[in-house]
């Protein structure tokens, strides 16, 4: 299957929803008030944000106004431009630089992230790179023998240190052994943390520090994983984690199943932080691109 | 920090003061500031609508309380029907007539089962029952062992296969070893799946038919946006469940998918999770919730425990005494410990309106026991005269509390700083201190 039609599948009951709704609010009848509240509605039941939403339906009511859109067909089209346009270029995650590059993946309890993680090492072992994964998460139970098979499954290199021990001093020797070993990327695991706690988000900001110990410049990416399912509560994280250890992008996960993942449009605009990756199952190869202008046309088509 | 809802409703309604009855034009103002709260509580769309109509046939024409502000008097409606569609919190989990009570975990990926499974194990192991949980999430990896890690920690014996791929043979299995082993209470786990997996949804329901389960329990995640609705529609269409438990609520959520589910399932929320340890969890308490998600901290739960804490009498004595200008070490300790005693402090200033949203907040359980420590190691003079405490004396309460020198004059400083406050507070007439922080 490629790309773009296991996107579309991934998101066919987002846009099933999302485009049938839209349809039968305009086909039949003229831009007005009405329509144009349900639309807001549909949007906020997207997740996409009570403020997003009203902003998009003002623009339109605006260009409305002028005497621009009347009929169903225009509105797709406006609406899928302005859309694309809130989400900006597309950003992918490529490794680039010195050797190794380092990804830090970041966020709160159950999003995904040692899963994302499994998943971007088995495509970056499938474009040829060598990869190290470091079980940076030693406080959830069994998180370290979790990562591990995802090592095996996408046959990474591995580095461990003991469950309850200091997940910088683990981070720490991954780096150094990624050195030494000539490994192309290492990709750090992390225990799930809310960001209103304090103390956990200075240990992660210990992590971040030790990983410019390690290796001048590292972490060159640090990923904020973002359950799709999540509400509004998802920019608040995104908005800690940012200002913690500064996020770099953004993996949206779980989208084969919300069928919305309206907040991507909430966590640009607040806070301009590119969406790189989506996750679409649980599978190896439930990883894809985040691509703003084929993610919208998806939407809509 | 974000503005409460009753303060912005007081905004609105100031210039109305005074007037006997609430007018349907000023209740609409006053309803769309609360649509729009609940919408920011990530309360589904419909419901928010539902109830946004049910408040406005109470509201309007309602008298204003003689105690109220306008504001508030909206706020009171709002916050009793919050509360009555919440449900009561007496829901227990109901254990059945013929042990072993079996209950199943379902919910979606990542939502916080197998955590739960754990915690609700060891809730009922401190009853004095006997529990026994099965590892029946087959799908993640590593799922078997996180659940036999967790059932180590709290010594409850976990069954676990790793031959078969069938859950519901493990639950079979497990209902068998049960009855057996003479385990009053059977906890499985199972595998996330998402509600519009149908192939899984089957195994869910295969699984359910092999145990006949008394409870089955829809774990979900407090941060859940407007999909709640769909999800637990889908779980209790295709499974059926008897209660829900709330997890991560420990964050700055405010759990408006408490009620999205409940008005679409309206099956009682039993628990809530309130942290990653295994000793997490609490009862569910509607009036806690609803002023969560309208955005006004839990002040009635602060409230209580600080009543529970503090007693009156106490309180005016301590008062006394700080004006008296005689605060003393053993008064500081007495007031950490009463500080302690209402539960862990992160989970306390989470409930006042705002400092869920204050950053940089710094809370370390460690440092209350640690300066607990350090006056502990004082002798009763140093205690009342801190002048006493030279070099030696410091290194001293150091070695004996385990503590360093550095520690110890850290706690000096931080007292000398809150005496020199207290006295601040003294010299300006008029202003009081509050009485349940006194510092
Ligand atoms: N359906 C679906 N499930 C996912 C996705 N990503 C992760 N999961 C599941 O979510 C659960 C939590 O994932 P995990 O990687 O352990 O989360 P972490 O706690 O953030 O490391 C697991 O059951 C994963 O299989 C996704 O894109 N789609
Ligand atoms: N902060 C917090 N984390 C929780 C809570 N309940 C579960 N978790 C965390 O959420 C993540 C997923 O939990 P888990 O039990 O593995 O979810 P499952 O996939 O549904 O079995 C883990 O990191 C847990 O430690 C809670 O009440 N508060
Ligand atoms: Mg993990
Ligand atoms: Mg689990």
């Amino acid at each position: 299957m490629g790309f773009f039609d296991r996107l579309k599948e991934g998101l066919s009951k987002t846009r099933k929803g999302f485009v049938e709704k839209v349809e039968s609010i305009f086909s039949s009848r003229p831009v007005d008030e009405e329509s144009l509240e349900e639309l807001e509605e549909t949007l906020i039941l997207s997740d996409v944000g009570a403020k997003s939403a009203a902003e998009i339906v003002k623009r339109l009511g605006e260009q409305a106004g002028k005497g621009g859109i009347r009929e169903a067909g225009s509105v797709r089209e406006f609406l899928r431009q302005e859309m694309v346009s809130m989400l900006g270029a597309a950003q992918p995650l490529v490794p680039f630089g010195e050797r190794p590059f380092v990804i830090l993946a970041v966020g709160v309890n159950g999003v995904g992230k040692t899963t994302t993680i499994g998943k971007l090492a088995g495509r970056l072992r499938d474009q040829g790179h060598s990869v190290l994964l470091a079980a940076g998460d030693t406080f959830r139970a069994a998180a370290i023998e979790q990562l591990e098979i995802w090592a095996d499954r996408s046959k990474a290199q591995f580095v461990k240190h003991q469950s309850g021990s200091d997940p910088s001093a683990v981070v720490f020797d991954a780096i150094a052994a990624a050195r030494a070993r000539g490994i192309d990327v290492v990709i750090i695991d992390t225990a799930g943390r809310l960001h209103t706690k304090s103390p956990l988000m200075e240990e992660l900001k210990k992590v971040k520090r030790v990983c410019g110990k390690a290796m001048h410049g590292a972490p060159h990416e640090i990923l904020l994983v973002v359950d799709a399912t999540n509400g509004q509560n998802a920019l608040r994280q995104a908005e800690l984690f940012n200002e913690a250890v500064g996020i770099t992008g953004i993996a949206l996960t779980k989208l084969d199943g919300t069928a919305k993942g309206g907040i991507v449009f909430a966590i640009k605009r607040e806070l301009n932080i590119p969406v790189k990756l989506i996750g679409v199952g649980e599978g190896i190869d439930d990883l894809q691109d985040f691509v703003p202008a084929d993610f919208v046309r998806a939407l809509f088509e | 920090m974000f503005e409460s809802i009753s303060d912005k409703l007081d905004s609105i309604f100031r210039k109305l003061k005074g007037k006997g009855l609430l007018k349907p034009e000023d209740v609409e103002v006053a309803l769309k500031e609360i649509r729009m709260a609940l919408l920011e509580a990530d309360v589904n769309f419909k419901v928010v609508r539902d109830f946004v109509d049910r408040v406005r046939v109470k509201a309007v024409g309602n008298e204003v309380l003689e105690s109220l502000t306008p504001g508030q008097q909206v706020v009171k409606i709002v916050n009793d029907e919050l509360c009555e569609l919440l449900g009561s919190s007496a829901s227990k989990i109901t254990l059945s007539p013929n042990p072993p009570t079996v209950i199943m975990m379902v919910g979606l990926q990542g939502s916080g089962k197998t955590t739960t499974a754990a915690k609700l194990a060891r809730f009922f192991k401190k009853e004095g029952r006997r529990p026994l949980l099965a590892a029946g999430d087959l799908q993640r990896p590593a799922a078997i062992d996180q659940l036999i890690t967790l059932g180590r920690q709290i010594d409850v014996p976990v069954y676990s296969s790793r031959d078969t791929k069938d859950p519901a043979r493990v639950g079979q299995e497990a209902l068998k070893k049960a009855r057996t082993d003479a385990h009053d209470i059977l906890i499985i786990d199972t595998a996330g799946r998402l509600h519009v997996d149908d192939a899984l949804m089957e195994e869910l329901r295969m699984l359910r038919d092999g145990v006949s389960p008394r409870e089955v329990l829809f774990v979900a995640d407090a941060m859940t946006g407007q999909d709640a609705v769909n999800i637990a529609k889908q779980f209790n269409d295709r499974i059926g469940i008897d209660g829900v438990i709330l997890t991560k609520m420990d964050g700055d959520a405010r759990g408006g998918a408490a009620l999205s589910i409940r008005a679409i399932t309206r099956k009682p929320i039993k628990f809530i999770g309130v942290g990653e340890k295994i000793d997490m969890l609490e009862p569910f308490f509607p009036d806690r919730i609803a002023s969560r998600i309208l955005g006004m901290g839990d002040m009635l739960g602060l409230i209580e425990q600080a009543q529970r804490s503090f007693d009156q009498k106490e309180a005016e004595s301590l008062q006394q005494r700080i004006l008296g200008d005689s605060f003393t070490f053993d008064d500081l300790r007495e007031q950490l410990r009463k500080v302690r005693s209402m539960g862990p402090i992160e989970n306390l200033l989470g409930m006042i309106p705002g400092m869920n949203r204050a950053k940089n907040l710094q809370v370390d359980e460690k440092e209350f026991v640690r300066t607990e420590a350090i006056i502990n190691s004082m002798t009763r003079k140093e205690r009342t005269n801190h002048n006493l405490l030279n070099g030696s004396r410091r290194k001293r309460i150091a070695q004996g509390s385990g503590a360093t020198v550095a520690d110890v004059n850290r706690v000096i400083k931080q007292y000398v700083e809150l005496r020199k406050m207290l006295k601040m507070f003294k010299g300006k007439k008029g202003l009081k201190i509050p009485k349940v922080f006194p510092f």
